[in-house]
C-alpha cells in the first residue's frame, strides 16, 4: 500500500494541493496572490517529487498505475510546464481583468489528468487522465468569458473533444470486449496467445483509440480543431495546452503503441507514417499564410505533433526516447515563444499581427533576440534544442526503413524555416510602425529565462536528457 | 412456458412498442413520456438478466434526472410549432432510411443464423449484477480509479460554475 502511494505521489499530492487552493480561494478575501503563489510552490514540490520517485519501479493499484521511470519523467515535465504557465499567467490574467483564483487549481488539475495518462496501466484509468486534462483546458480555453473568440474556442474546443472522448470510450469497450482486459500487460499478453474473444474487433478497437489519442494530439486529419481554439484561447492557456496537452497525449501514445505494435493485426507502423508525414506537411504549409501570430504557432504546433509522430513509427526503444526529448525540448521553445507573445499582447486581442512585431529589436532588443532563438529552435536550427529533437527523430526513422518519411520531415522543416525566419527578419529588418507603450516584462521573465535556459543546454549538451530517455525504455519495456 | 420468458416478452413488447411511439409521436411531451416508460422496459429487462444494481442505476438517472432535464428543456424552449413541422423528401432522409435498413438487415442476420454463444450466463456474470459485488470491485480492484474519478467530476462542477456565472464580483 506504501508503495502504490508512493508510485503516485506527485498525482496524489497536486490533486490535493489543487483542492485546497480552491479552498483558500473561499476562505481568503483578496486570496489570488496567495493562490498564485501556493500554486506555485505546489507545482515546484510535485516536481520534487517526481525526481525523488523517478528510481522507483513497478506497478500499483492492482495494476492501475505504473510508478517511476516514464511516468516519473512525464510527472517532471507536466510539473514544469505547469509551472512556467502560472509564474507567466498572473500579470496576462491581471491585465486582461480575468484574475479568478480558479485559474490556478484549474492549471494544477489539468496538470493532475496528464500525470494520470503517463502514469496509467489500465484503459480505464487513461480515460479518467485523458477527461480531468481535457475537461479543464475546455474551461480554461473560454476563461475570457466576455471575449467572443474565447468562447468560441472553448465551445469549439468543448463539443468536437466530446466527440474525440466518444471515439477513445467506444476504442477502448471494443478493445476490452476482445481481449476480455483493459489492463495494458494483459491485453499485450491475450493478443500474443491469440486469446482473443471477437478477433475482429481489436483493429476497429485499436483504429477508434488512435483517432481519440490523435484528436488529443492535434495530427492530421484531426488537427482541424488546433489552430481556432489555440488562437482565440487565452495566449498563457494556449502555450500551455500546445505543450502540456501534447506531451500527455504521447505520453499515452507510447505505452499503448507499444502494447498494440508488434501484435496488432492492423499495420500501425504503416497508418502512423502516413499521418506523421500529412501532418508535418499540412501543418507547416498552412502556417506559411498566417498573418496572426497565434495561429501561425498553432499551426506550426500542428507540424510538431507530426515530427514527433515519427517517433511512433519507428517503433523502437530510440524513436521513443526522441519523442521524449523532442517532447521537453518543446515545451521549453513553445511555451518561451507564447510568454514572448503574452508580454507584447495587448487586451482586446491588440498586437499579435505579424507586422506588429516590426522592429521590435529596436524597443526591446532582449525579447527580440530570445524570441529569435525560439524560432531557430522551432525550425530546427543548431545549436538550439529543436535540432536535436529533430534529428533523433529522423535518424529514428530511417533505423525503421521509413527514409521516404525523413525526406517529408526534412522537406517540411525547410518550408517551416520561411515564416520562423520571417518573424526574424520583421522584428530586425523591418521599422516599427508608430509609437507604443508595451507591458512590462515581470514576473514573465523568470519563466523565460528558465525557457531560454533549456533551449540552449538542451541544445549545447543533448546527451544528458537523452540517455536518462533511453533508459526510460530499457527497464520498463 | 416459464415465467422468465413471459416476463421477457412482455418487457420486450413494451420497450418496442414505446420505443416506436417516441419516434412517432408529433408532440414532444408525449414523445418524452414514452421514453420514460421505455427506460422502464429496459430496467424491467436488466433484473431479468440479473443486473439489479443496474436496473436500479437506469431508473434513477435516466428515468430520474435525465428525463426530468429533457421535460424542462421541453418546458423551457416551449417547441409548440413542432406539431405543424411537415417532413419534406430529401437526400438526408434518403440516408437514414438505407443505414436504418442496413443495420436491421444486420440485425436480422444475427439473430437468424448459427448462435455461437452460450445462452446461459456464466458463474461469474451471475453475480456481477449485485449491489455486494460492485460495492466489493469497486473499493478493492478499482479502488484508485474511483477516488480519481472524483477529480473529473469534482473540475466539471467548478467549470460549470465560472463558465456560466452571470456576473464576476472582484
Amino acid at each position: 500500500m506504501v508503495q502504490d502511494l508512493l508510485f503516485t505521489a506527485p498525482f496524489t499530492f497536486l490533486s490535493v494541493m489543487a483542492i485546497i487552493a480552491m479552498v483558500l480561494d473561499a476562505l481568503i478575501v483578496n486570496s489570488s496572490r496567495i493562490t498564485f503563489i501556493f500554486s506555485a510552490i505546489t507545482l515546484l514540490f510535485s516536481g520534487i517529487l517526481g525526481i525523488s520517485t523517478f528510481g522507483l519501479h513497478g506497478i500499483g493499484f492492482n495494476g492501475m498505475v505504473t510508478g517511476g521511470g516514464f511516468a516519473a519523467y512525464f510527472d517532471i515535465l507536466f510539473s514544469i510546464g505547469g509551472l512556467l504557465t502560472i509564474l507567466t499567467s498572473r500579470q496576462y490574467l491581471q491585465r486582461e481583468n480575468i484574475e479568478h483564483d480558479e485559474f490556478y487549481s484549474l492549471v494544477l488539475f489539468a496538470v493532475a489528468g496528464m500525470m494520470l495518462i503517463a502514469h496509467s496501466n489500465h484503459l480505464l484509468i487513461l480515460f479518467i487522465g485523458i477527461e480531468v486534462m481535457s475537461v479543464s483546458f475546455y474551461i480554461l480555453s473560454g476563461y475570457m468569458r466576455n471575449n467572443a473568440k474565447s468562447v468560441e474556442s472553448s465551445l469549439k474546443y468543448f463539443l468536437l473533444g466530446a466527440f474525440a472522448t466518444g471515439f477513445l470510450v467506444y476504442g477502448i469497450a471494443l478493445i476490452y470486449g476482445s481481449t476480455g482486459s483493459m489492463d495494458y500487460n494483459q491485453i499485450a499478453l491475450n493478443i500474443n496467445n491469440n486469446a482473443l474473444n471477437f478477433p475482429a474487433l481489436l483493429p476497429v478497437g485499436v483504429a477508434l483509440i488512435v483517432i481519440g489519442l490523435s484528436f488529443k494530439a492535434a495530427a492530421f486529419p484531426f488537427h482541424q480543431w488546433a489552430p481556432d481554439v489555440y488562437q482565440g484561447a487565452p495566449t498563457i492557456v494556449t502555450a500551455f495546452m500546445s505543450t502540456a496537452g501534447k506531451a500527455a497525449a504521447f505520453a499515452a501514445f507510447i505505452p499503448i503503441v507499444t502494447v498494440l505494435m508488434p501484435s496488432a493485426p492492423v499495420k500501425l507502423q504503416m497508418i502512423f507514417a502516413v499521418m506523421s508525414a500529412a501532418t508535418m506537411l499540412i501543418g507547416n504549409i498552412s502556417a506559411l499564410a498566417q498573418t496572426n501570430i497565434k495561429r501561425m504557432l498553432a499551426f506550426s504546433s500542428v507540424a510538431h505533433a507530426g515530427y514527433i509522430m515519427m517517433g511512433l513509427v519507428s517503433g523502437s526503444q530510440y524513436g521513443y526516447s526522441g519523442i521524449v526529448f523532442y517532447l521537453t525540448a518543446y515545451m521549453f521553445m513553445q511555451i518561451g515563444s507564447f510568454i514572448i507573445v503574452a508580454i507584447l499582447e495587448r487586451n482586446g486581442e491588440k498586437y499579435l499581427e505579424l507586422s506588429d512585431y516590426a522592429g521590435l529589436s529596436k524597443r526591446h532588443p532582449v525579447l527580440a533576440a530570445f524570441m529569435t532563438i525560439f524560432m531557430f529552435s522551432l525550425a530546427g536550427i543548431p545549436p538550439f534544442a529543436g535540432f536535436f529533437g529533430k534529428y533523433f527523430l529522423f535518424t529514428a526513422a530511417i533505423d525503421a526503413g521509413f527514409l521516404w518519411l525523413t525526406l517529408v520531415g526534412v522537406l517540411s522543416s525547410i518550408i517551416s524555416v520561411y515564416f520562423y525566419i520571417g518573424l526574424i527578419v520583421k522584428m530586425y529588418f523591418t521599422e516599427p510602425e508608430g509609437q507604443r507603450e508595451d507591458n512590462e516584462v515581470g514576473m514573465s521573465g523568470l519563466s523565460l529565462i528558465i525557457t531560454i535556459a533549456g533551449v540552449i543546454v538542451l541544445g549545447i549538451l543533448p546527451s544528458g536528457i537523452l540517455s536518462i530517455a533511453s533508459n526510460l525504455f530499457n527497464s520498463t519495456h | 412456458m416459464s415465467l422468465h420468458v413471459i416476463m421477457f416478452s412482455l418487457l420486450a413488447i413494451l420497450a418496442i412498442a414505446t420505443g416506436v411511439l417516441l419516434v412517432t409521436r408529433r408532440n414532444p411531451v408525449s414523445a418524452a413520456v414514452s421514453l420514460i416508460l421505455h427506460f422502464f422496459a429496459l430496467s424491467g429487462l436488466y433484473l431479468t438478466l440479473n443486473a439489479q444494481f443496474l436496473a436500479a442505476v437506469q431508473i434513477l438517472v435516466y428515468a430520474g434526472a435525465i428525463m426530468v432535464l429533457v421535460v424542462f428543456v421541453i418546458m423551457l424552449l416551449n417547441l409548440g410549432k413542432e406539431q405543424n413541422m411537415r417532413e419534406n423528401f430529401n437526400p438526408r432522409t434518403a440516408i437514414t432510411i438505407a443505414m436504418s435498413a442496413a443495420l436491421i438487415m444486420q440485425l436480422v442476420l444475427t439473430f437468424t443464423g448459427n448462435p455461437t454463444g452460450k445462452n446461459q450466463l456464466s458463474a461469474a456474470s451471475e453475480k456481477i449484477g449485485s449491489p455486494a459485488e460492485i460495492g466489493n470491485i469497486l473499493y478493492s480492484t478499482y479502488i484508485f480509479p474511483f477516488e480519481a474519478i472524483s477529480l473529473l467530476l469534482l473540475v466539471a462542477v467548478v467549470g460549470s460554475i465560472i463558465l456560466a456565472k452571470r456576473t464576476v464580483d472582484k
